[in-house]
């Protein structure tokens, strides 16, 4: 019998702590696929952040430096300047990219450091508890914004991939999903292009993931998934934003 | 003949460090070190080094502590407020065991305050500074020759403790001019390998985590209780301290970089007035020389202790001389502008010879 679906070999073989449903755990499929499909995964070096991915390590076979919450994109820049010829990628939150390390991250990018961003964005602060985030969406409750996300008080969610790809260094910034096969197989493209372009060394690949948290929202896995799809798409299009080696 | 520059510290911070193998470099600009990154901007990238102008004082220790996970001779520097900054990154540096070295050149505070010199940094600096229970490897040169000399050592005992290690100077220290015989740097053969160091798997079977997480049953207190091993090593191994005419002296004086080269001429105006007086000058501020206090005053009961502060350093003065010491304090906090004079001094150990 041929075997069609296998565990990628970037990936240990072990159970996650990710709550049902949550999406954290498909997207570090798609990571751990593009370092297999390219090949580069013995030659690859995590960052880790704070939030609920903070233990990368225990997933993915590859090694790993753990940053202060926010700081991956400035950690990733010291590996990569002493690593040149290796392949440096973050994985960060939107609490963890969008609030406290929103300079890490515009600068970074702004340098054309040589590194792959995934950004997650569930629009909320998923490991303490379900907090609003800079991406919580207009009147969404959260347990900070109890009456609903009031944009005159607590300003509008941030749509960070039309934000970096403002900026000169970065090489690609796309928003992709994970709530339908069809996205899936899309996002999974994208990150692969994203860690690709790093070995082009073009600058920063940017690619921010719409995903549930059903534990926070309060909802079942699959009403969480139709939220992605009737809220969160249409406040964040999925789309290419910048991609400098497209023609 | 030994060559002899006439250079700033702060460039010898910045010569020593590129001397002992330091290739990488992040900071972010303040008065008064600035010298440091011109310096390293200008030197570094001649000799296949990195040198990296960070949008924030929180970026560049962020960046040293992922060049230092590489394994890479790697160092930071700044002045008091960007200090503050960098603690969060010192915290993680030291939980992760990683280490490092930070610069810190100071300037009175606290907020912005101003940019003359002043001793008010020494509790943030060897009482752990960020949080969590933690120390770093402090060291206080007064010349420009030991700012070269300690930036050295203290990439080599950073690396051999796994403790991030601070030069901690002020801006007497840093900005003033006098000559420095510079002179080639051989690591010690003895220096561990950095088998911790990420690299890429490489073909290798365990990946390699730097971290400071630890949620395992136990697992952060056996952590802890390995750093404070490491920390109590430190100080059985590598105290560091000046001490001239201890022995017989009716009266011991201590002090630390900029104020020790004060307390030097007042010493030796002193001497010719024929008053004995003793010098016990801390190199070392953490580990500090409490064993060097202790056998000082096992005869001199008299210990006079002066800092650029409100008094800092005189607390673990008087937890390390012996029981029936007496421990005297003259200090200014800073902001006077202007630094004591060693007559001042030479006022305060007069007095204290009497009494
Ligand atoms: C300096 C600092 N501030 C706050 C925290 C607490 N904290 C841990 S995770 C987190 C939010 C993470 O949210 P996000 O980045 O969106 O990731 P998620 O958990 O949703 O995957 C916060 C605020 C911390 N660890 N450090
Ligand atoms: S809290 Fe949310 S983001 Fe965190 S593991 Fe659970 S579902 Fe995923």
């Amino acid at each position: 019998m041929q075997k069609v679906f296998d565990r990628p070999v970037s990936l240990k073989d072990v159970q996650t702590h990710f709550c049902p449903g949550c999406q954290h755990g498909t997207i570090h499929r798609l990571v751990a696929d593009a370092m297999d499909s390219l090949g580069v995964q013995q030659r690859t070096i995590g960052v880790a952040s704070v939030g609920c991915s903070v233990f990368l390590y225990g997933y993915f076979d590859v090694d790993v430096v753990e940053a202060p919450h926010g700081r991956a994109p400035a950690v990733a820049t010291g590996v990569k300047r002493v690593h040149k010829d290796k392949i440096v990628f973050t994985y960060q939150g939107d609490g963890d990219l969008a609030a406290i390390g929103t300079s890490e991250i515009i600068h970074a990018a702004n340098r054309g450091e040589k590194l792959t961003v995934i950004f997650v964005n569930n629009t909320t602060y998923g490991m303490t508890g379900g907090q609003m985030a800079p991406t919580t969406l207009p009147a969404q409750r959260t347990t900070t914004s109890p009456r609903g996300r009031d944009v005159a008080v607590d300003g509008y969610p941030i749509r960070m991939a039309e934000v970096l790809a403002a900026l000169e260094g970065t090489a690609y910034s796309v928003r992709v999903s994970v709530n339908s096969p069809k996205n899936i197989i899309q996002a999974g493209k994208v990150i692969r292009r994203a860690f690709e372009l790093q070995t082009q060394g073009v600058g920063l690949s940017f690619v921010e993931v719409l995903s549930a948290c059903p534990t926070n929202w309060g909802m079942d896995p699959l009403k969480a998934n139709e939220r992605v799809a009737s809220e969160m798409i249409p406040y964040f299009p999925l789309g290419c934003f910048k991609d400098i080696t497209a023609a | 003949m030994t060559k002899r520059l006439f250079v700033k510290g702060n460039e010898a911070v910045a010569m020593g460090a590129i001397e002992a193998g330091c290739r990488y470099y992040f900071g972010y600009p303040i008065t008064p070190q600035s010298d440091i990154p011109e310096y390293l901007s200008r030197e570094l990238p001649g000799v296949g080094g990195d040198f990296i102008q960070a949008e924030s004082e929180i970026a560049s220790i962020n960046m040293l502590l992922g060049a230092s996970a590489c394994g890479a001779r790697a160092m930071t520097s700044s002045s008091s407020p960007g200090i503050s900054l960098k603690q969060e990154g010192i915290s993680y540096m030291a939980g992760s065991e990683l280490p490092g070295v930070i610069v810190n050149i100071c300037r009175s505070g606290p907020g912005l305050g101003g940019i003359d010199a002043s001793q008010a940094d020494y509790f943030q600096a060897v009482k752990g500074g960020g949080h969590g229970g933690y120390h770093i490897i402090v060291l206080a040169p007064h010349s420009v020759q030991e700012m070269y000399d300690l930036t050295m050592l203290a990439f080599d005992l950073s690396d051999r403790y796994r403790v991030p290690a601070m030069i901690l100077a002020d801006s007497v220290i840093g900005q003033m001019k006098e000559a420095l015989v510079p002179h080639s740097y051989a690591a010690p053969a003895d220096l561990p390998a950095k088998d911790w160091k990420v690299t890429g798997k490489g073909g290798r079977q365990e990946q390699r985590v730097v971290k400071s997480l630890y949620l395992g049953d136990g697992e952060l207190e056996a952590h802890n209780w390995r750093l404070h091993a490491r920390y109590a090593q430190l100080k059985a191994r590598e105290v560091r301290f000046e001490a001239a005419g201890t022995s017989g002296a009716d009266l011991l004086v201590t002090a630390y970089g900029s104020t020790a080269r004060i307390a030097k001429t007042a010493i030796r105006m002193a001497r010719e007035e024929g008053l004995k007086v003793g010098l016990l000058r801390p190199i070392s501020l953490f580990p500090f020389p409490a064993g060097a206090f202790l056998d000082a005053t096992a005869a001199t009961k008299k210990v006079l202790c002066f800092e650029l502060n409100a008094g800092q350093m005189v607390e673990d003065v008087r937890l390390s001389v012996a029981r029936d010491a007496e421990v005297f304090f003259y200090g200014r906090p800073p902001g006077a502008g202007s630094l004591p004079t060693p007559e001042e001094f030479l006022e305060q150990i007069r007095k204290h010879c009497k009494d």
